[in-house]
């Protein structure tokens, strides 16, 4: 009797961890602190990229238009759409565009690069000014290129004229169709141009200034350092900065959108620009989506190198 | 003798980078220059073809300034990009800072698949999702309000922001937290107090690419608002300032000025941080 009162007694002095104790404890552990912390960002990603894109496949396998959704359709929208004219003129636009925007940049962006490594003053303000376009608005900034492109008071035109390169009244840029798609792409290689020369530099620092010194050692001249030593180097950053120029190239919009909205007859369009033609301003987002989807077989295919070839190293 | 020509050489190589730099140079800043003189420019000088383009010669105006002002909705254009850009990016980088340490520092299953998870909607491109985000917005009762692009900026800026940070958050030593940890601190006081002071430059690195990102944003800016009065600085200037065939240049110009002076700004205190954010977030990717 005095025994049990006691152990009675006992627990209630001291029943165990309290509940708020027990939860602290809980929460303490690593894997459970570890998924809380991540849960906020995955909720987010789920509802607003995982769902989307679950969506834009169901849109592109339906007949969908803005307001109405309509009845399941199999692969009718993408049938319709490899069978239109404008959408094939698309694909070569977005291969032509990405092929020699990235080229450009990649060739511009070395050689900017190893201009810019070099030991010389105002290297810091050079930077600067080199990195802006990337970081200024780019549909504002191609606002100016189209400025600089006007049909009539065309800056370039009016210097080469006058430099006796063109003759007058020189080409309307955007009118003309191959030289609209070279309008565009010279403003996205004036854009993606920074990105490239920045990390590229990053790269060469990293370079432990020994190897040259070898190089130099062994009676190598700067070209031969440059191609024997620098370049193979610089190889997976620059296979890193080439895989995700592709995607964000391949998938511009602010650009054609800005300059030209696919213009002249569709001579300029990108996947973005149509889709959005198509989707948003056309009302079937059916279709809109189909096209969209079509990015995304190139966002697949740098994510499986990335994965594959990259990211082990 | 060997000294003085050796030297001789060091300057000429330095001469002849700068000539080669030189028009890389005025390559990246000369649109910007141009848009700047344009929109002090008249307009009988704006389109007469016998002027000089590159600079004024009829005197400076800023009536295409005033025009903004009194005659568009410019500074409600700004501050509703202000207000933006702030919120999502506030909100953005405390997700990402959670994300990011949960990544980078703790162990248990399925953090391996997150990481990757993370790391391809870093890649997908805005361009892919905005027509289904555009009815998802119309679902959550959002569309055509500042709302519906504080709720959708953090789809790119928290992946962008986590991966950014998950390299900062592999910097600060093991021991230290595992100190930290011993002498009785809770975990979410590890992160608060040790963690995140010593990953300062990193999330001052997010916040302003964050914030870059957002007022630059384009597409779902244009996709998702249609009222004059939601829309942001960089949509108001490039859709509202142009009027069926007639260019007003000047304000147009002026527009663009105006609505990069922001970024500008923030950009040329910041500089360090943008060079080496970007570097972080492609080479460590």
């Amino acid at each position: 009797m005095a025994i049990s009162q006691r152990a009675l007694e006992v627990t209630r002095l001291d029943p165990g961890p309290s509940r708020l104790e027990r939860v602290r404890q809980w929460w303490e552990q690593e894997h459970v602190f570890g998924y809380g912390l991540i849960l906020p960002a995955l909720v987010l990603l789920t509802c607003l990229v995982a769902y989307p894109f679950a969506m834009a496949i169901y849109f592109s396998l339906s007949d969908y238009w803005v307001g109405s959704p309509g009845p399941f359709i199999g692969l009718a929208n993408f049938r319709e759409i490899l069978r239109n004219d404008v959408f094939r003129q698309t694909v070569q636009n977005s291969f032509v565009f990405t092929g020699i925007a990235l080229t450009l940049k990649t060739v511009l962006g070395v050689w900017l690069a190893v201009l810019l490594a070099r030991d010389i003053r105002f290297k810091r303000l050079l930077r600067g000014a080199v990195l802006l376009p990337w970081v200024i608005p780019t549909a504002l900034s191609t606002l100016g290129w189209w400025w600089m492109f006007d049909s009539l008071y065309s800056v370039v035109n009016w210097t080469a004229i006058r430099l006796g390169i063109m003759s007058a009244p020189g080409p309307n840029w955007l009118g003309q169709s191959h030289y609209a798609m070279a309008a565009v792409i010279v403003v996205n290689i004036w854009r993606g141009l920074p990105f490239f020369a920045i990390t590229v530099l990053a790269g060469l620092m990293s370079i432990p200034r020994e190897f040259y010194e070898a190089a130099e050692v062994d009676g190598a001249t700067s070209r031969q350092r440059f191609w024997h030593v620098t370049l193979p180097l610089l190889k997976p950053v620059l296979a890193v900065v080439v895989l995700f120029s592709t995607i964000f190239t391949f998938s511009d919009f602010n650009i054609v959108q800005v300059l030209t909205r696919g213009g002249p007859v569709n001579t300029t369009h990108l996947f973005a620009t149509l889709a959005y033609q198509i989707g948003l301003q056309g009302g079937n987002l059916g279709q809109g989506a189909a096209i969209s989807l079509f990015l995304f077989s190139m966002l697949a295919l740098v994510v499986f190198l990335q994965l594959r070839y990259i990211r082990k190293d | 003798m060997a000294i003085a020509s050796s030297r001789r050489i060091r300057h000429w190589r330095a001469a002849l980078t700068y000539v080669n730099l030189a028009p890389f140079v005025f390559f990246a800043l000369f649109p910007f220059y141009f848009m700047f003189v344009t929109s002090f420019k008249r307009n009988a000088e704006l389109y007469n073809l016998k002027s000089i383009p590159f600079w004024i010669q009829s005197g400076i105006i800023t009536d295409h300034y005033a025009f903004l002002f009194q005659r568009t909705e410019f500074l409600i254009w700004m501050k509703n990009s202000l207000v933006i850009s702030v919120i999502a990016m506030s909100v953005s980088l405390v997700i990402a800072v959670l994300a990011g340490y949960s990544l980078a520092r703790l162990r248990y299953r399925g953090v391996g698949s997150f990481g990757t998870a993370v790391f391809i909607t870093y890649l997908v491109p805005p361009t892919l999702l905005f027509l289904p985000l555009s009815q998802v917005i119309n679902w959550l009762g959002l569309s055509d309000s500042i709302w519906a692009l504080v709720v959708t900026y953090p789809t790119f800026l928290v992946p962008f922001s986590t991966w950014l940070l998950m390299g900062y958050f592999r910097t600060v030593p093991r021991e230290v937290e595992e100190c930290a940890l011993v002498d009785g601190a809770s975990r979410l006081q590890t992160l608060t107090r040790i963690v995140l002071p010593m990953a300062v430059p990193g999330i001052v690195c997010a916040a302003l690419f964050a914030f870059t990102l957002c007022w630059n944003e384009f597409i779902y800016a244009l996709t998702f608002v249609s009222q004059s009065a939601n829309k942001t600085a960089v949509v108001g200037v490039t859709a509202d300032l142009i009027r069926g065939d007639i260019y007003y240049w000047g304000s147009l110009m002026a527009g663009a000025v105006l609505a990069s002076v922001p970024i500008v700004v923030i950009y040329v205190w910041f500089l360090d941080y943008y060079v080496s954010g970007l570097t972080a977030g492609a080479v460590k990717g």
